[in-house]
This record gives structure tokens, sequence and C-alpha cells, in this order.
């Protein structure tokens, strides 16, 4: 399956000749597990099984709360109830579950960020990078639609608040909006639907995680240096990688221990501390709750959708020329959708030959700065909307879209990239022989 | 958590002035000393069980309690009742079967099955699952660092709303209003529940309001998160067993690197 020269499974006994002449199943997991894997991937390599794992947690954990979950809205609140005091181990379960999703969300940022600086998005993995934002909207889409099933406060509300907001699409927004909730405001309709679809989504998940698995074994993984892996023979090739397993099936098991350990600190100790008080008040659409706010792993977005009020001049112009179709809370929908949108066309927007952060002075500085504007995102969306809060999100705004859309594209041109080392072998090595420590790899 | 302790790192700056802000102005939540608060704490029985009786000579008056059954009195990490003592607990109530009567419905008394009763009569909240709905800490600057240290201060939510009346009151639109320094606003419609020697407890302990106050709020913490204990203790199990999985496999991975970080500075291949 790999670019990369390596050793293929060769069945042995009759009966191993005999499946893999009819089905090469076992020649595909062997080929899978034993992938060359460059030998000097550091430790943000590992979010990808912590992603896969907290797939597998939240489908079982799932599978066992949808068993006691009552889809009604008279009795949704009430089952969540059932299942935290009633049912064995329910507790457990869904606070698994609850802080799971926090969980696969901090491996999700810490996997795309890894990706931005070390520009795994970069040719040849386009196709491994978009079918990981299909991912990463599949999760929001169903993290989303599961908040709404304990039905609280927050759920219901939050619910009311996005879906309005494709009733600011002009037009046909209200249709939509209606068409989305199945009726004309949240209700039963709604509550049934989000969960059919957010118990079918991670079975999407599932089946595009492998298409991303099969996009980078078939370029091979990225690494820290973004040198390509030397192709000319099994032999050479050998001298940059090692096989995933036992190398690194051993490493990430025991990151994934590691993460596991200050997850499980927090479901066993703090396991409300992510969530919001407000979702163990049963919803009541006559009580409005004083501030609505989503759950942090949306706040940068929410962020960037409020930031553009009807006082910023953009906003303005853009009303203005559009003859008032665009208005501030359609501008400020649009701006959520661009600032993804932005993020799935980096691989086009870079226009830096040189892959990896590593060796581009410039560019270090302002991907750390984005880093950094992605943290006050995600605090001013919590924020009241008012000074100073609402100019820092603006600011913050501004400089998420000047990253992707001004900056990635300039850098390319004007910057004067370092000298990359010549194999991924002279980077191990250079690691490890010259300074003769031992840092924890 | 991330977001909040990393926002933390970006904005060191609030750290210094954390605890002036984390009241958001005017609300003050007292941070009572609970015995359940952090990993190690426990439920005090003795003191659940006069939270309790609280409730049941004076709460249960206008606020309900449906999420909790009268069998969890019996549960383990909580009052430490027997079956017996719940029981007998729960014949005090009557309550509305739809099945008796031929289905017509009757009333009858209670049994360790059936939950406490609803009650909505005075437009009072239910308070099954007050203590989590409730956060009494915020901040600094919407930060999270206050909860992570604190805990989000449910009961002390609740504790100060009971001892934070000032005695002064208004009236609008023929409501009363009582001022309270915890509840949000400053107004809150419940007359002052407690004044202090409200109940005789049979243990003998302190029935000052503050203690009072105490209890109650430590009952309604565990009515809303009974489970607690076997949380806790299930973190504990997990998070040591994680630990000695942690060594073994960082040893493992240790000993499976060495020989090629070993020919890697001897600058073989
Ligand atoms: C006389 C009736 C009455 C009694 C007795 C009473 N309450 Fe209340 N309680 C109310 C009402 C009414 C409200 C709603 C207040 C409001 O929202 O303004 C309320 C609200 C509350 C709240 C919620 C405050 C908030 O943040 O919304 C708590 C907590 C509470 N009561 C606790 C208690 C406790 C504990 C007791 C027993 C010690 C008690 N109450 C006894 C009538 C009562
Ligand atoms: C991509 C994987 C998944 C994510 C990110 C996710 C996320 C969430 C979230 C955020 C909640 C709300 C938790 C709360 O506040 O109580 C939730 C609830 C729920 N989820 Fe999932 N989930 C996933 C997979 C699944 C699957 C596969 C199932 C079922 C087969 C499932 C069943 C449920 C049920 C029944 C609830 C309601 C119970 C509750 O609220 O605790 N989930 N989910």
């Amino acid at each position: 399956m790999s670019g990369i020269p390596h050793d293929h499974y060769e069945p042995k006994s009759g009966i191993e000749k005999w499946l893999h002449s009819r089905l090469p199943v076992v020649g595909l997991l062997y080929d899978t597990l034993m992938i060359p894997t460059p030998k000097n991937l550091n430790w943000m390599w590992i979010w990808g099984i912590v992603l896969t794992f907290c797939l597998v947690l939240q489908i079982i954990t799932g599978i066992i709360l949808a068993m006691h979950y009552t889809p009604h809205v008279d009795m949704a609140f009430a089952s969540i109830e059932h299942i935290m005091r009633n049912v064995n181990g329910g507790h457990m379960m869904r606070y698994v579950h609850m802080n799971g999703a926090s969980l696969f969300f901090v491996a999700v940022y810490a996997h795309i960020f890894r990706g931005l600086y070390y520009g795994s998005y970069k040719a040849p993995r386009e196709v491994t990078w978009i079918i990981g934002m299909l991912i990463y909207l599949c999760m929001m889409g169903t993290a989303f639609m599961g908040y709404v099933l304990p039905w609280g406060q927050m759920s219901f509300h939050g619910t009311a608040v996005i879906t309005g907001l494709f009733g600011a699409i002009p037009g046909i927004g209200e249709a939509i909006q209606t068409w989305l909730l199945g009726a004309s405001a949240v209700g039963q309709p709604a509550l049934n639907r989000f969960f059919s679809l957010h118990y079918l989504l991670p079975f999407v998940i599932a089946g595009l995680v492998v298409v991303h698995i099969w996009a980078f074994h078939s370029t091979g993984n990225n690494n820290p240096t973004g040198v390509d892996v030397r192709k000319d023979s099994k032999a050479v090739a050998e001298k940059d990688t090692l096989p995933f397993w036992p190398y690194f099936v051993i490493k990430d098991v025991f990151a994934l221990a590691v993460i596991m350990l200050i997850f499980w600190a927090i479901v066993g100790f703090m396991p409300n501390y992510l969530g919001h008080p407000d979702n163990y008040i049963e919803a009541n659409a006559l009580v409005t709750p004083a501030h609505i706010v989503p759950e942090w792993y949306f706040l940068p977005f929410y962020a960037i959708l409020r930031a553009f009020t009807a006082d910023v001049w953009a906003v303005q112009l853009v009303s203005f020329v559009t003859g008032g179709i665009i208005n501030a809370k359609f501008f400020g929908v649009l701006a959520m959708f661009g600032a993804i949108a932005v993020l799935a066309l980096a691989p086009w927007l870079d226009t830096s030959s040189v892959r990896s952060g590593r060796y581009r002075p410039m560019f270090k500085w302002w991907f750390v700065l984005l880093v950094i504007d992605f943290f006050v995102l995600m605090w001013v969306g919590a924020r009241p909307a008012e000074f100073p809060y609402d100019w820092i999100s603006l600011i913050a705004s501004a400089y998420w879209f000047a990253y992707f859309l001004i900056i990635l594209p300039l850098l390319g041109v004007i910057e004067k990239p370092e000298a990359q080392p010549a194999t991924i072998e002279a980077d191990f090595d250079a690691h490890y022989g010259a300074k003769a420590e031992t840092p924890a790899e | 958590m991330i977001k909040k302790l990393a926002i933390t790192a970006v904005t060191a700056l609030g750290l210094s002035t954390g605890g002036v802000f984390a009241a958001g102005g005017e609300q003050h939540i007292e941070d009572f000393a609970f015995s359940f608060e952090g990993p190690f704490g426990k439920f005090d029985q003795n003191q659940l069980q006069r939270g309790l009786q609280i409730y049941t000579e004076v709460c249960s008056a206008c606020h309900g309690m449906q999420y909790v059954y009268f069998r969890n009195l019996a549960d383990e990490g909580g009052l430490g009742y027997s079956e017996d003592q719940a029981r007998a607990y729960a014949e005090n109530f009557e309550v509305w079967d739809p099945e008796l009567s031929d289905g017509d419905g009757d009333f009858r008394t209670a049994t360790p099955a059936d939950h406490f009763p609803a009650n909505t009569a005075a437009g009072a909240p239910d308070l099954s699952l007050m203590a989590k709905a409730r956060a009494g800490f915020h901040g600094p600057y919407g930060l999270g660092i206050n909860q992570a240290v604190r805990g989000m201060g449910g009961a002390e939510y609740i504790a100060s709303i009971l001892t934070g009346y000032t005695g002064h009151e208004k009236e609008e639109n023929n409501v009363t209003f009582y001022e309270n320094t915890a509840f949000p606003g400053g107004w809150i419609s419940m007359a002052p529940p407690l004044v202090g020697e409200d109940v005789e407890y049979a243990d003998g302990h302190s029935n000052d309001l503050h203690h009072e106050a105490m209890d109650v709020s430590a009952f309604l913490m565990w009515a809303a998160e009974p489970k607690m204990m076997a949380r806790q203790q299930a973190g504990f199990i997990g998070v040591f067993s994680l630990l000695i999985l942690s060594v073994l496999l960082y040893l493992t991975n240790k000993r499976i690197w060495a020989p090629i970080k070993k020919r890697a500075k001897s600058g073989e291949a």
C-alpha cells in the first residue's frame, strides 16, 4: 500500500495461503501494522492514536447510554438522571462520555495544530488533510447534537441559538431552520432526529478515519523535519524508518496511558468542571439563561461569529455593497464558516516549499501567534459581548483570517528558509549522537 | 480544563488579582469548608442525616425533590440508614398511585421504591439537582481557576443563600422580595427559611444558622450526586492502575528504543 518499500506478508501454512488467495485480509493488517514510519517522530505524533481511542470510547459508552436514554422532551432529562442514579455504573458511563467529548477535542486541536506547524497539510498530503477536516466537521456536528440530548437549559437554548444562525441566511433561512428542526422551534422533532444523527455520525467518522489512515499510509507519514523518506530501495528506506509495530505502537500507548491518567482524574474528581451548571436544570422554553455559552470546544468559532457586529466598518461596507442582503448577523455566520474553510484551504494558501516550521524563521513566530490567538478566541467566546471583549474578539478574529489569507501566502515568497537536514537519518543521529543525552523518546 | 488552564498561561496577569474579582461584583459566596471537598473528601453521615431533617421539617414545605428515591437513604456512601429506617421514613409520606381503585387512582403510604414528592405549589424549584445546577465560584475573568482550585461551589452557593439575608424586604407586584447577598441581582422571593434553632437535633449538634445551613447544603450535595463516594473511589483505582501501567509502558518503550538510539549515537545506520 505504501510508497515506501518494505517487507510484505508472506503466507506460510496451507490455510494462510488458502485465505490469502481469496481475501488478503491478514496481509492488509500486516502491512498496516508494519508500515515503515519515520524514526524521528516526536511526541506530537501521538494524537492520532488518542483520537482513535476517543472514537472507540465514545461509541462504546454511547451505545450503553443509548440503552437507557429516552429521546422524548418530557422524559429525556429524567432518563439522564435515571442513568446517573439507578443504572449500574451509569454515572461513570455518562461522565466518561461527557468528558470523553472534551478529550476528543483536545486531541483534535493538538493534532490540527501539529499539522499546521510541521506542514503536514502540504503536498502530497492534501487529501489526508481534507479528510481530516471532514472528520472535524462531523465531530462538531456529533458533539453539538449530543449536547442537546440531556435536554437541559443549555441544551435547549444553545440549540435555539445555533440553529437560529441558519435563519440568518437571507430569504431561505427560515425555511432551512424549520427543515433542520422539523418544526418552527426546538422541540420533540428536533430532539428525536438529533438523537438519530448523534448515533449515526460517529460511524460516518469511523469510515472517514479509515480513509484518512489509508491516505497517509499511501503517502507515508510526515515528520518533524518535513524531509521525505528515501525510497530508493528497502535497505535505504530502512535507514530512515522503523516499523510501526512495536516502536510506535508502544510509544503511542505509553502516551495514551498518561493522557488517560489525567482524563480519569478529571472524571473521578471534577467531572462537571468542563460542563455548565445550567444544564442540570430541565429545558424550559420560557426561561432563558442569563448567558448562553457553548461548550469550550466551540468557543473560538463562536467568538468569530459574534465578533462582527453592525458597527464594524467592514460589515457596514459589505452590507452597503450587497444592498443589505448580508447584514451583520449573516456576516457573522459567513465568518464562522469561513474561519473553518480557510483552515481547510491551508494546503493551497501556503506558498512555501519548505514543509516544517522548524526551518522557517519567520513562519515560526506567526504560528506561535496563531496558537495564542486561538486561545484568546476561546476565552473571549465565553465573555460578555461588551467592551473590551468586543474589541479583543474583533482583533483576534481578524488575525485568524490574516494568518491564512495574507501571512501564509506572503511568507512563502519573502521568507528565507534555513538549511534542512539531508535525511531523516541525519536528523535522528544528530539528535541522539552528538548530544549524547536521552530525551524521553 | 485545557481551555481554562491554557488560557491561564496566556493571560497569567489575571492570576495575581484572582480572588478579588472572583465573586463577580456584589454577589457574595462564602467558601464554607465542607467535608466532601477535594479528591479525599468524604460525606459526613451525621451531617447528611441532620440535613435530611432540615429538608423534611423546613424546605419540603415549599420545595420538591423528585429525582431522589426513599431507598437512596439506605445507599452506601450516603446517609447510612438501614433499609428499615429508610422504609420507616418513607411511610411518613402519602403518594398518588394511579393503579389503585381499579385504575381510578388513590393515595397510599409511600414505600422505599417511591421518590420524594415533587412540590411546585409555592413556585419553588426542585432541589434534587440544585447543588449541581448552581456554581458558587467563577473567574477570575472567565479563566475557571477558582472552580479548579475550590470546586464548582454548588453547596457553598446554597449555604450562602441561606445565610445571606440582610433583613431588608421590598414588595413588587404583590410579591415580597428579600435582600440576599448571594442571590444574583440581590433580591430573592424565598422568605428566609432558616433563622437558627429551627430544628432540634437528636445528636445535640449545634443548630445555629451557620450549622443548619451547612448541614442542609451538604445533604443537597448528596441528593444531587449520590454516587460521589463511589465515583471518587473509581477515580483512585483508575488513576493508580494507570500510573502503574504508564510506568511499565515507559520502561518497555525505553527498552525497545535503546538499541536504535545506541546505533544512532555510534553513527552506524
Ligand atoms: C416558604 C417557602 C419556601 C421554603 C420553606 C423554602 N424555600 Fe427555597 N425557595 C422558595 C422560592 C419561592 C424560591 C424561588 C426564589 C426565586 O427564584 O426568587 C426558592 C428558591 C430556592 C433556591 C434557589 C435559589 C436560586 O439560585 O434560584 C434554593 C437553593 C432554595 N430555595 C433552598 C431552600 C432550602 C435549602 C430550604 C430549606 C432550608 C428552602 N429553600 C425553604 C421558597 C421556599
Ligand atoms: C464522535 C463521537 C461522539 C461524541 C463527540 C459525542 C458527544 C456527546 C456529547 C457532548 C454529549 C452530551 C453529554 C452531556 O452533556 O451529558 C453526548 C450525549 C450522548 N451521546 Fe454521544 N458522542 C459521541 C458518540 C456517541 C455514540 C456512538 C452514541 C450511541 C451509540 C452516543 C450516545 C449518546 C447519548 C445516548 C447521549 C445522552 C446521554 C448524556 O447526555 O450523557 N454518543 N454525546
